[in-house]
């Protein structure tokens, strides 16, 4: 069982590794959706809630497959649960909050084909975390999601009156800014080692 | 497609080059980035995802008139989800330091956006043939991209190619290059370098063609 703290794995998956600009997970709504900082937002809001949902259930799915002794199985449940976890979500706040469902929109069935989602997932199982560990993790994974797009979405509306040379323009430019803004994290990485 | 699709060698040829799913296409750009760090890591990743691209596309092309519409997505997913549990165990069983290099990028294989794209794109309305063809050329494709990212990060980043040592002792490694940071700054470098070629050829094309015009007036 891993034994680390809940504040370090909160700082750790918020900031230090960061979903998007250290461990690359969920790189193309990132790049594909970064365009304008409020359907950043919009779409940062999403991936959080998706990703509490989905990791409390993959933990309780794990522990099932474990103790039926299916391992194998892990991929292929997760990838289903995911699915069907979006779909779910989406009826349940449809239901119950048509404003934010309407907030949402088109960004919810999107995140089915989100990697983070399944990588929050993949890490937690691969680091033995407990559920309220995974709880924290996935919290800081999401939160530290929807940082980085809507940092890079204020950068990017910035970047649309800049005079950028033709051939640069649209993807090269965007990873060019996310490099230098993946750097700028990397001096958070102090804060690991105690 | 109708029965006067494109020929074989250019379906093949489609996802090497003119197609290129990370060049052109830019699509699964994760374990682009993720583990290109160094060229083994790229080769084992590339390999495991132009398996599991084969695989699903030819069981999905076989597949393609039984199974109904609504599900043909969730099909797809628990189609290619297998063939990558089929790789997990695989690369387990063969070599453990690649296993624990690659981690849980391994399992994100079935997100990548390229296999559900070609299985729906390709393989669900073309034959078991075509569809294989076109698989290969695509994943030949996303290997090549992962080979040109992993060369230069691990070349500039650590001296070395496939773990031998290149320059003399004197040699100063950059770091950033195995960094985060690093696959960004060199994705965007090819992305720029095939820009500019391809803005070139077209340049270059137009003036030839107000060349020729210029001729025969």
């Amino acid at each position: 069982m891993n034994s680390a703290s809940l504040s370090f794995i909160f700082i750790d998956s918020l900031l230090i590794n960061n979903l998007v600009l250290a461990v690359f997970l969920g790189i193309c709504p990132f790049l594909g959706v970064s365009g304008k900082l409020e359907t950043a937002t919009r779409m940062g809001g999403a991936v959080i809630f998706v990703m509490l949902v989905s990791s409390t259930l993959t933990f309780g799915i794990n522990r099932l497959l474990i103790a039926v002794d299916a391992e194998y199985l892990r991929i292929i449940a997760y990838i289903v649960v995911i699915a069907s976890t979006v779909q779910l979500v989406e009826m349940f706040i449809k239901k119950t909050s048509p404003a934010l469902f309407r907030a949402l929109g088109i960004y919810l069935p999107l995140i089915t084909t989100n990697c983070a989602i399944l990588g929050v997932a993949m890490f937690q199982t691969f680091r033995e975390y407990s559920f309220i560990q995974s709880l924290v993790f996935s919290i800081g994974s999401g939160l530290g999601f929807a940082l980085a797009l809507v940092i890079m979405s204020g950068i990017r509306e910035q970047l649309n009156l800049a005079d950028v040379p033709n051939v640069a323009k649209g993807t090269a430019i965007a990873l060019m800014v996310a490099g230098i803004l993946s750097m700028a994290f990397m001096g958070f990485a102090g804060l690991g080692s105690n | 497609m109708s029965k006067a699709g494109p020929s074989q060698a250019s379906i093949f040829l489609n996802g090497l080059w003119k197609e290129n799913p990370v060049f052109v296409q830019v699509l699964g750009m994760c374990p682009v980035l993720a583990v290109t760090n160094s060229v083994r890591n790229a080769i084992a990743m590339g390999l495991s995802t132009m398996f599991v691209l084969v695989m699903s596309s030819t069981l999905v092309s076989l597949v393609r008139n039984i199974v109904p519409k609504q599900v043909r997505i969730a099909t797809y997913i628990l189609i290619i989800s297998t063939f990558v549990t089929i790789v997990d165990y695989v690369i387990k069983a063969v070599s453990i330091p690649v296993y624990k290099a690659l981690g849980p990028f391994i399992a994100l294989i079935v997100v990548n956006c390229i296999i559900l794209g070609r299985a729906e794109a390709f393989a669900s309305k073309n034959s078991v043939y075509r569809s294989i063809l076109d698989a290969f050329g695509m994943g030949i494709g996303f290997s090549f991209a992962l080979l040109c990212l992993g060369a230069v990060r691990e070349i500039l980043g650590a001296g070395t190619f496939l773990g031998v040592p290149l320059f003399g002792p004197y040699f100063e490694p950059w770091i950033i290059f195995l960094l985060p940071s690093g696959g960004f700054f060199t994705l965007g470098a090819w992305l720029l370098a095939f820009s500019l070629w391809k803005e070139r050829r077209t340049r270059k094309a137009t003036l030839a063609a107000e060349h020729a015009q210029e001729l025969a007036s």
